[in-house]
């Protein structure tokens, strides 16, 4: 299980889009995995208001629900998206990291149910929401 | 009464293609990921230009499906905007020059916005188009399909609600 925690954390970190945005994974095992996203100006959306482009926090959900499937015990291996809805409740605050919490909270031997909250420093508040299924490939 | 003479086309297609980079030309994540759009009249194709960067699964190798999801959400928020400023921009009520200088209401903001993954995105170009579907004063709804190679065979399609622009109630409004 140790062994599969390690191989995720680094197929994550060399995950190219991943790295582009600069995400960091913070915690991974068990079906739950937490990804950060530094703030960065390239990523924002709207110049007047500094505030990061809804896309990246889309990838960075999509990413961190990805890695909470592969960390669960029953999945074999890899897993790609089936679908994925996202809920923007409100901006990011300009200047704060973006956190990511995703839940694999059901899995059949074919597709994983999983959901995620992104938050900034007021965690009180998601910034956006998502729920979506994914593939469980077999290895 | 005799038909006015219609405009040069370079007049035209300069009104067109100002207006439509005062729109997307200055979003820095647009230009991080590569975004542009083609256009054709007032029809709008985004094209996700490939990069390495934008790879998920690099043993696939396939595009990750984020960046999909940013792709097919920058399509449905251009076009719709895109829809809604094109008869002011025709008008003359609206140029590139006012929407750089005094800004304009803004881009629609996205309420929620649902991606199904028909089948994994090659490492090449791809190309979304989006459908308004409803477009009121305060919600709209897109929908928005994407494919690479073969237009009949989609790779991404999503839908979203979007909340539409308020016009400013003091100063220029757009």
């Amino acid at each position: 299980m140790v062994d599969k925690t390690v191989i995720a954390k680094q197929f994550i970190e060399a995950i190219p889009h991943a790295r582009a945005l600069g995400l960091e994974l913070t915690h991974i095992g068990d079906g739950e995995a937490e990804i950060g996203l530094p703030y960065n100006p390239d990523l924002v959306g709207d110049p007047r208001t500094g505030v990061i482009h809804g896309g990246a926090v889309s990838a960075m959900l999509d990413t961190c629900c990805g890695a909470a499937v592969m960390s669960h015990p029953s999945a074999p291996g890899g897993t790609a998206t089936i679908d994925l809805r996202i809920d923007y409740m409100r901006a990011a605050q300009p200047g704060q990291t973006i956190t990511t919490r995703a839940v694999c909270y059901h899995i059949t031997r074919n597709v994983a149910f999983v959901r995620a909250t992104a938050c900034d420093d007021d965690a009180d508040r998601p910034v956006a929401t998502a729920s979506g299924a994914f593939t469980v490939e077999r290895t | 009464m005799p038909r006015p003479r219609p405009e040069p086309m370079q007049v035209v297609k300069q009104r067109r293609d100002a207006a439509l980079n005062a729109l997307v030309g200055e979003i820095p994540y647009v230009q991080f990921m590569g975004f542009t759009f083609d256009r054709r009249g007032d029809e709008l194709t985004g094209v996700l230009n490939f990069d390495d960067k934008l790879i998920g699964n690099p043993f696939l190798p396939a595009i990750h499906g984020g960046v999909t999801a940013a792709f097919l959400e920058v399509t449905a928020i251009v076009t719709l905007s895109w829809a809604q400023l094109y008869p002011r921009i025709e008008s003359g009520e609206l140029d590139a020059e006012a929407m750089t200088r005094d800004g304009f209401a803004g881009l629609p903001k996205t309420i929620d916005f649902t991606v199904d993954y028909l089948r994994s995105g090659l490492p090449r170009d791809a190309y979304a188009r989006a459908t308004v579907n409803r477009s009121g004063r305060r919600y709209a709804s897109v929908h928005v399909a994407a494919w690479q190679d073969n237009r009949d065979k989609l790779f991404a399609q999503g839908t979203g609600h979007f909340l539409m622009p308020q016009p400013r109630k003091d100063g220029p409004q757009a």
